[in-house]
């Protein structure tokens, strides 16, 4: 079992304070979704999580398993267990994604022969098409291709836990479920029968919560979670909008450290 | 620095001693004669800015002398180095090995011998259409004394010929390389490609690790709808001095393609100069350059457009490591006879120290207004996002730099048009990849060594 564990969590970004004490864990098999206007610094936690350059972090602990995160380099934190899929990915010429996961492989002493035929099955799964693989990363590819690359590169990397920053945007609604179906998956089962994968899914819109059936969800704005609850949050969201949350911590805001409305199932005490 | 040029050493007397056809050693007397009313490069004339030509004491170098008649070179004697460079290179339609100024080997099939391509030497009796016309058809001016010495103290020339519609699938490589310690030496390349002919060929400059200075002078006569590729590797010894010249005329709707990876040197300079003569001719150029240690590498490119509705195409990516410098200066210029012109010319630099340097001078001189000209240019570090990218998928921070640096290159080394030589650099690139990814492993563990310490 793992867990990923974010306790009051602060960062600041060009000077300016964007996360506000996040609290959070995620364990093995739980998918929790954050959901939250734009703007509103979930980008920035998942960047945080992942040690991007340029955040600072100013209080609080992230731990993997008992291990300070924090302390790590961003290398480390994935092949500590920990991926991205990042709501931009990156465009870097001259590499592909063969190569990198290869190297990736080579540096957690996995044998790197076994990236190609790996990355083969889960592109189709994913309907994925096979010659991106060999092209230079996410370079020429439209908003849909690389979050499915996103995709096949974490299924293939095997992590324990994944942040997917918005990984519904980009994709229509076939490719949504099949990455979703993929995600799904491997929270039940397991990489190549690991741990089952614990999901921190990223999004403002409720398409992906309805294919990937979170267990909690947290609402998320100005930098903290507002409230924290089963699926039918979401659906509250759905009618009302944020306006409902961004005015409630308005009016009780600025004195308290703004504490999670709690209705979690997989939140233990001990943490709050 | 001694601007006393009417030395001993670069005399027209030493032009006279060396050896070769009637023709040949006329032409070396002028241009000695030449030389000799030539001043030694300043920093302060623009092409040589930024550059190291000061520091260079030519008095410290000397030519080789011609190997004894009776000693003969033979291809026993060929270094082992060259051997198998010539080997990594595959199939090739001939080569020919210059070692320490002279033409030890010439190799041609017997296909394209009779079919008239000339390849080697240049012959005794050049006759007015011949080989005598191919050398010095470009560079009827030297563009700086080096230039001019390379006429009057070039040992032995080499020319390729290449008669009109040949198309010829291998390519034709000429391998220059030098061991002797403190020589200077003037390796010579004239082509010519005749009309509506198509072939590629690869020049390689190598050397021994000596101190020595080398200073080649290649011209390319692309002739009307001839498509000619040159694949060059610049890989001289970490002490050896090159100032080169490159210089290339393209006639109408012809095609230049010419590609250079330029690696080692202590200080490497060329100057290439890409004419467009012909009404529609295109001349591309690439480059891949990556120094290190104290290294200096030194581009200046001149795309010179003459005629009108042609085209010129420049990529040039450039890396610094350690307290290596680059220059790359390129200039666009555009004549007013080149109407409905296309110039295109990018530089692009990879800072890999804080202690290393790139300088990037694009310029523009246009006389007709009835073009279009793009210049881009940039130098900076590694691409943060992109390697945060990398590294969040698990790639240690050194591999990623590795990963990217390599793949900057990339786009480059795809211009060559042979393959094999594109490998070659790639191997010579990750060569030097390799070693400062070891280095920079070692010092990494020290300092967390070092850290441990302190905390123990
Ligand atoms: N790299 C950055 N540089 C400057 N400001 C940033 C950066 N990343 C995020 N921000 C700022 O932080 C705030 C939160 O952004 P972000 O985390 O991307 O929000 P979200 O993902 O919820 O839309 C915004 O005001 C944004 O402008
Ligand atoms: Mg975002």
């Amino acid at each position: 079992m793992s867990e990923l564990v974010i306790s009051d969590l602060r960062a600041t970004v060009d000077g300016k304070d964007i996360l506000k004490g996040v609290t959070l864990t995620v364990r093995s098999g739980e998918v929790h979704a954050v959901m939250g206007p734009n703007g509103s610094g979930k980008s920035t936690l998942s960047n945080v999580l992942m040690g991007k350059p340029g955040y600072v972090v100013t209080g609080g602990a992230v731990t993997l398993d008992g291990v300070d995160l924090l302390a790590m380099a961003t290398w480390e934190r994935a092949q500590a267990g920990l991926y991205l899929a990042m709501q931009y990915p990156v465009e870097v010429p001259g590499i592909s994604v063969k190569d990198v996961l290869a190297e990736a492989y080579a540096a957690s002493d996995r044998d790197r022969q076994l990236v190609p035929s790996l990355m083969a099955t889960e592109a189709n799964l994913i309907g994925f098409e096979r010659e991106f693989l060999d092209r230079p990363l996410n370079v020429d590819l439209s908003g849909g291709e690389k979050k499915r690359n996103e995709t096949v590169q974490m299924a293939v990397l095997g992590p324990k836990i994944a942040i997917l920053d918005e990984l519904d945007s980009g994709l229509d609604v076939d490719a949504l479920r099949a990455v979703s179906r993929r995600i799904e998956l491997a929270t039940t089962e397991g990489f190549s029968g690991g741990e089952r994968l614990g999901v921190l899914a990223i999004t403002h819109y409720n398409r992906l919560l309805e294919e990937l059936h979170p267990d909690v969800v947290h609402i998320f704005a100005n930098g903290q979670i507002l409230e924290s609850g089963g699926p039918e949050i979401a659906t509250r969201l759905e009618e009302t909008g944020y306006a409902a949350w961004v005015e409630e911590e308005e009016q009780t805001a600025p004195t308290a450290a703004a504490r999670p409305v709690v209705d979690d199932p997989f939140f233990s005490d001990g943490l709050l | 620095m001694s601007t006393d040029l009417s030395t001993d050493s670069f005399s027209s007397a030493v032009a006279d001693s060396l050896d070769g056809p009637a023709w040949l050693r006329e032409r070396r007397h002028a241009a000695a004669e030449d030389a000799a009313q030539m001043a030694f490069p300043s920093t302060d004339s623009e092409e040589w800015r930024y550059s190291r030509i000061g520091d260079l004491d030519l008095e410290q170098f000397e030519m080789i002398p011609a190997p004894d008649a009776d000693a003969a070179h033979t291809t026993s004697e060929i270094p082992l180095a060259v051997t198998e460079f010539i080997q990594e290179l595959g199939q090739l339609g001939g080569s020919v090995l210059v070692y320490n100024g002279r033409i030890v080997s010439t190799q041609l099939s017997d296909e394209l011998l009779q079919q008239g391509v000339v390849f080697g030497a240049v012959p005794e009796d050049a006759t007015p259409k011949g080989a005598a016309e191919v050398l010095g058809a470009v560079m009827h001016e030297a563009p700086d004394l080096f230039g001019a010495y390379n006429d009057a103290f070039g040992a032995d020339p080499v020319v390729l010929d290449v008669p009109r519609n040949l198309v010829i699938d291998l390519p034709l490589a000429v391998v220059f390389y030098v061991d002797v310690a403190d020589s200077i030496t003037f390796p010579r390349l004239s082509v010519r490609g005749g009309e509506n002919s198509q072939f590629s060929f690869i020049e390689a400059s190598l050397s021994a690790d000596v101190p020595a200075v080398v200073a080649p002078v290649t011209e390319v006569v692309v002739g009307n709808a001839a498509r000619v590729s040159h694949s060059a590797l610049q890989d001289v010894g970490p002490q050896v001095w090159q100032v080169g010249t490159f210089l290339a005329e393209v006639g109408q709707d012809a095609t230049l393609d010419a590609a250079l990876a330029a690696i080692g040197g202590s200080y490497a300079r060329l100057r290439m100069d890409c004419r467009l003569v012909g009404r529609g001719a295109s001349g591309n150029l690439s480059s891949a350059y990556f120094g290190d240690d104290h290294q200096m590498l030194d581009l200046r490119t001149f795309q010179e457009h003459q005629a009108a509705d042609t085209t010129s195409k420049l990529l040039f990516k450039g890396a610094v490591a350690d307290n290596s410098h680059s220059v790359y200066t390129g200039l666009i210029r555009i004549k007013p006879d080149a109407r409905g012109s296309n110039a295109y010319q990018t530089n692009r630099n990879l800072k890999l120290s804080d202690t290393a340097w790139a300088e990037s001078v694009p310029n523009l001189e246009i006389e007709n207004n009835d073009v279009h000209c793009s210049h881009a240019s940039t130098v900076g570090p590694v691409d943060e996002e992109q390697r945060f990218y990398v590294e969040s998928r698990g790639v240690p921070s050194l591999v990623a730099e590795r990963l990217i640096v390599a793949g900057f290159f990339d786009e480059v080394l795809d211009h060559f048009a042979v393959p094999a030589l594109a490998s070659v650099a790639r191997d010579r690139v990750n060569k030097i990849l390799d070693s400062h990814v070891g280095a920079l492993l070692t010092s990494d563990s020290a300092l967390l060594a070092d850290a441990s310490n302190e905390s123990a």
